[in-house]
């Protein structure tokens, strides 16, 4: 049985000089979840995720892991294992003695290690690449060995570090889903650093959006997509159509009109692109005649950049929809589809 | 097909470079070729033939490698080469790599330029003038004697130059100096992130440093070994100005071979002995001067 | 906090007791080139630039220097001059046997300065006299594969588009070669020159055994050492060493400079 456990950050800063990588961060992570931490580059996520391995030392704040305070714990004694960026695999070591780098270092006995990496290597996909040198392994080969070496060690939690970064697009989707299937697999924590929003949704179950060392919006990748929490959060998880507006009682009064939304918001309603249709639906609101500026047609959609009184809109709709219509066409507003933001 | 013989321009074009090349290339090559392989392959011919009466003999023979062989006088200069050699290697890799280390992973960024270039400035001191600069350090009236005299650590001053330590301390200075650059660069070029990775499997700072930090600086340390064999070897001054005429080195047998005894082909014969021990080194040495890539 | 201040405490220890020891000679020849006494030892009196007035007024060092500025000066601008045209022939066209003239080329540093001048007096003492000139010839022997290791790795594709660009633009080859490559190489030829020269000027033993009735400064120091510990020795070393370090921090600032981190 793989042991795991719930991760819990009190309170947690980081200072360099004048800025403030991480400013009071709280968060509870519960053993077994993905997470991801998401947000540009200068948000503070990796800084968190270097608190959590213990390469940084927090300014303030602590980190509990179960009931132990895990917060000065140097990276050797912490159950937690890293995945680097650029994996910082040992150039001189084989692929096996990488792998058996954590073992070898507890004095655990040779055949047993021996049997463990098997195994690690085994389970990424590599199984019998022990003798290879890193040198001769490709991108995603040098990923799979960096998962391997830092999983033989048995860690509670997962750290990773931007791991698929370096790979080109097809081999990242990939990675995705072996990561995923893994953590599955394995039932350990597994916090995972990127600023790839696509690559958010697809691994994580819980996504964590950061900026400017706070957390911006948290949840599981269908409500943070779907009811964004802020505007950058909304901006952050792709196209969002953003309204300022006066909200009462589930109720929107914007430059569109008056729709209903959801969320419990009151600065600003964003709507998703494929949010807007130009088909009437059930509990469609129809928000008026719409002059078309911008066709492009883009296979499985086409994306429309129109204008609504003085109000420019983007959206996505299928194909079919539009095909002969002219150049107004009549925007309706999907039910559910206008989400109340708090900031 | 057409009966004539054609040249493609292809062809034409190749040729034209050709020359072009070849003709750039030239003065280099002979200047090369004239100054440096042809003396240096005389050396070898030289050796072959033995002094007679004043003049290089007519038949070829290896009487110069058995004299070698034979008479202790060469032997020793040969085994004090070997000797000095591994003295000051290890002497020097022992004071360099610490001073390498620490300015690649404790001086502040900003600094390690600046320590460097300090620690590398006498390098640039000729040999004779580094050498003479030691043994005003090291005379009997000297910095090193009045200092300690002063202190009262000795009653009597020490013998320090005109000794075999007096010329190891000469090349170990020097090669502190040159094995402090080369390990540095193999250090500096570490990804900090191994040194990370290693701490978070769980490596202790002990660990860490002898199973990832000093593997991957080898290549630094070789190439610090391999220039103190070719130096050490082949040099003449220091060890005529520190040593004195005590255990005489190969360098020394050779100008001694060329100046007191006009034997020229003896002086050719340790001259191949010398290179021979410097290409052995260099084969021996060789798989540990490149560094690992990832 | 304490910590870390024994920790840089530590990092400076280190550094200076290191330094101590490098500067040791050095120092303590420079320091006793103005010593007001007539044996360069401790208690230091003085200062004095006496032994600096001497050795200008001594021929002797004084015809040392110019023939050791000369030596430095011509095998410095033959070695760079070659090295140039021959790293432009090998990177720019296709040379027959390029690997075995790239490996002739660099030869001549993997033997020691001894070799070198021993086979050069072998071979040609009989045709050769033992000259500034024969020096010459055997220090750019010594600085050819030095220069070409710094020149030849500037032919580099980010170069080679350059030259294209101008031979696009209508140049001949000479101009493409005196239009383009040379100024835009100008740093590492400057680089190399002084390398080259930092090695020439304070050359001992090719010197020593190649010159004839008028030696370079380093040989005429070797002989000074024989009447053994003279404050006009110290002056003299000295100025070997500073001309050195001059021509070294030009090397520094032009060469390792380029590099970043």
């Amino acid at each position: 049985m793989t042991k795991t456990a719930n991760l819990s950050l009190k309170a947690l800063s980081k200072r360099f000089g004048e800025t403030m990588a991480v400013r009071d961060l709280s968060l509870d992570i519960p053993a077994s979840s993905y997470v991801v931490l998401l947000g540009p580059s200068g948000s503070g996520k990796t800084t968190l995720l270097s608190m959590l391995g213990g390469f940084t030392a927090p300014t303030s704040g602590q980190i509990f892991l179960d009931d132990d305070d895990i917060t000065l714990m140097q990276p050797a004694q912490r159950p937690t294992a890293t995945v680097f960026q650029d994996y910082a695999l040992f150039p001189h070591l084989s692929v096996g003695d990488n792998v058996a780098f954590g073992l070898s270092v507890r004095k655990v006995a040779k055949a047993e290690a021996a049997r463990r990496v098997a195994e690690a290597l085994d389970m990424v996909g590599l199984k019998g690449f022990e003798k290879r040198k890193i040198s001769e392994a490709s991108g995603g080969q040098r990923q799979r060995i960096a998962l391997a070496r830092a999983l033989v060690i048995d860690p509670a939690i997962l750290l990773l570090d931007e791991p698929l970064g370096a790979l080109d697009l097809n081999l990242r989707r990939q990675m995705q889903d072996e990561l995923r299937a893994l953590q599955k697999r394995e039932r350990r924590t597994f916090v995972h650093v990127t600023h790839d929003q696509e690559e958010a949704m697809a691994i994580a179950d819980t996504i964590v959006i950061m900026k400017d060392g706070v957390i911006e919006d948290a949840g599981p990748p269908q409500d943070v997509y779907s009811h964004p929490r802020s505007r950058f959060s909304a901006q952050f998880m792709g196209e969002s159509n953003i309204l300022d507006a006066d909200i009462s009682e589930g109720m929107a009064e914007t430059a569109l009109g008056r729709f209903p939304v959801v969320g419990k918001g009151t600065a600003a309603v964003a709507i998703r692109p494929e949010n807007f249709t130009v088909t009437p639906g059930e509990g469609a609101v129809s928000l008026g005649m719409a002059a078309l500026e911008e066709v492009v047609f883009q296979g499985s959609f086409v994306r429309l950049s129109a204008r609504i009184g003085n109000v420019e809109i983007r959206l996505r709709v299928p194909p079919a929809d539009i095909s002969g219509s002219g150049q107004q066409v009549e925007v309706f507003l999907k039910r559910g589809g206008a989400a109340a933001l708090q900031s | 097909m057409a009966n004539t013989v054609t040249v493609s321009p292809e062809t034409m074009a190749a040729r034209r470079e050709r020359r072009q090349g070849l003709f750039l290339v030239a003065p280099a090559a002979i200047w090369t070729l004239a100054f440096f392989l042809i003396p240096t392959l005389s050396i070898f011919w030289l050796s072959l033939f033995k002094k007679t009466g004043g003049r290089v003999g007519d038949e070829m023979t290896l009487a110069n490698y058995e004299r070698f062989l034979s008479q202790g006088y060469f032997r020793e200069s040969l085994f004090n080469s070997l000797e000095l050699t591994a003295i000051v290697a290890v002497l020097s890799i022992l004071l360099a790599y610490p001073l390498a280390a620490t300015i690649a992973f404790r001086v502040a960024p900003r600094y390690k330029r600046l320590c460097l270039m300090l620690a590398v400035l006498p390098f640039w001191t000729s040999y004779v003038v580094r050498s003479y600069a030691w043994l005003l350090v090291l005379a009997p009236n000297g910095v090193v004697n009045r200092t300690l005299l002063a202190t009262g650590l000795l009653s009597e001053p020490l013998t320090l130059s005109f000794t075999q330590g007096a010329t190891v301390l000469g090349f170990v200075h020097f090669f502190t100096m040159l094995g402090t650059l080369t390990i540095y660069a193999s250090l500096a070029r570490i990804n900090p992130k191994l040194i990370l990775a290693a701490r978070d499997l769980g490596a202790s700072q002990w660990q860490t440093f002898w199973r990832v930090i000093f593997p991957l600086s080898i290549p630094g340390v070789a190439a610090g070994v391999f220039l103190v064999v070719v130096i050490t070897i082949g040099d003449y001054v220091t060890p005529q100005i520190l040593g004195g005429n005590n255990q005489l080195v190969l360098p020394q047998t050779i100008i001694m071979q060329i100046q007191r005894r006009a034997d020229i082909p003896m002086a050719a014969a340790l001259s191949v002995i010398m290179m021979v021990v410097v290409g052995l080194a260099y084969l021996a040495m060789a798989r540990k001067l490149t560094a690992e890539r990832a | 906090m304490t910590g870390k201040l024994a920790s840089t405490a530590i990092t400076v220890a280190i550094i200076l007791v290191a330094l101590v020891f490098i500067y040791l000679p050095v120092g303590t020849l420079v320091l006793f080139s103005l010593h007001d006494g007539r044996v360069p030892v401790p208690p230091f009196q003085g200062p004095t630039l006496e032994w600096y007035g001497r050795i200008l007024d001594n021929p002797r060092i004084m015809s040392a220097t110019v023939s050791s500025v000369i030596v430095g000066l011509v095998s410095s601008l033959v070695s760079v001059a070659l090295a140039l045209l021959a790293g432009w022939g090998l990177a720019r066209h296709r040379v027959p046997g390029r690997k075995l003239v790239e490996a002739l080329l660099m030869m001549p540093l993997a033997v020691s300065y001894l070799i070198v001048g021993v086979g050069l007096m072998v071979s040609f003492s009989d045709y050769i006299p033992k000259s500034v000139g024969f020096v010459l010839i055997g220090h750019v022997v010594l600085n050819l594969p030095l220069a070409f290791a710094i020149l030849y790795v500037q032919f580099d594709t980010a170069q080679a588009r350059l030259e294209a660009a101008a031979r696009d633009l209508g140049a001949s080859e000479a101009q493409v070669f005196f239009r383009v490559t040379l100024p835009s190489l100008r740093i590492p030829i400057i680089a190399a020159f002084a390398l080259c020269f930092t090695f020439s000027w304070d050359e001992f033993i090719v010197a020593f055994l190649l010159s004839g009735f008028d030696p370079t400064l380093p040989v005429v120091i070797w002989g000074l050492l024989r009447t053994g510990l003279d404050p006009q020795t110290n002056a003299a070393g000295t100025l070997v060493f500073l001309v050195s370090i001059c021509f070294a921090l030009v090397v520094e600032l032009f060469l390792l400079r380029k590099k970043p981190e």
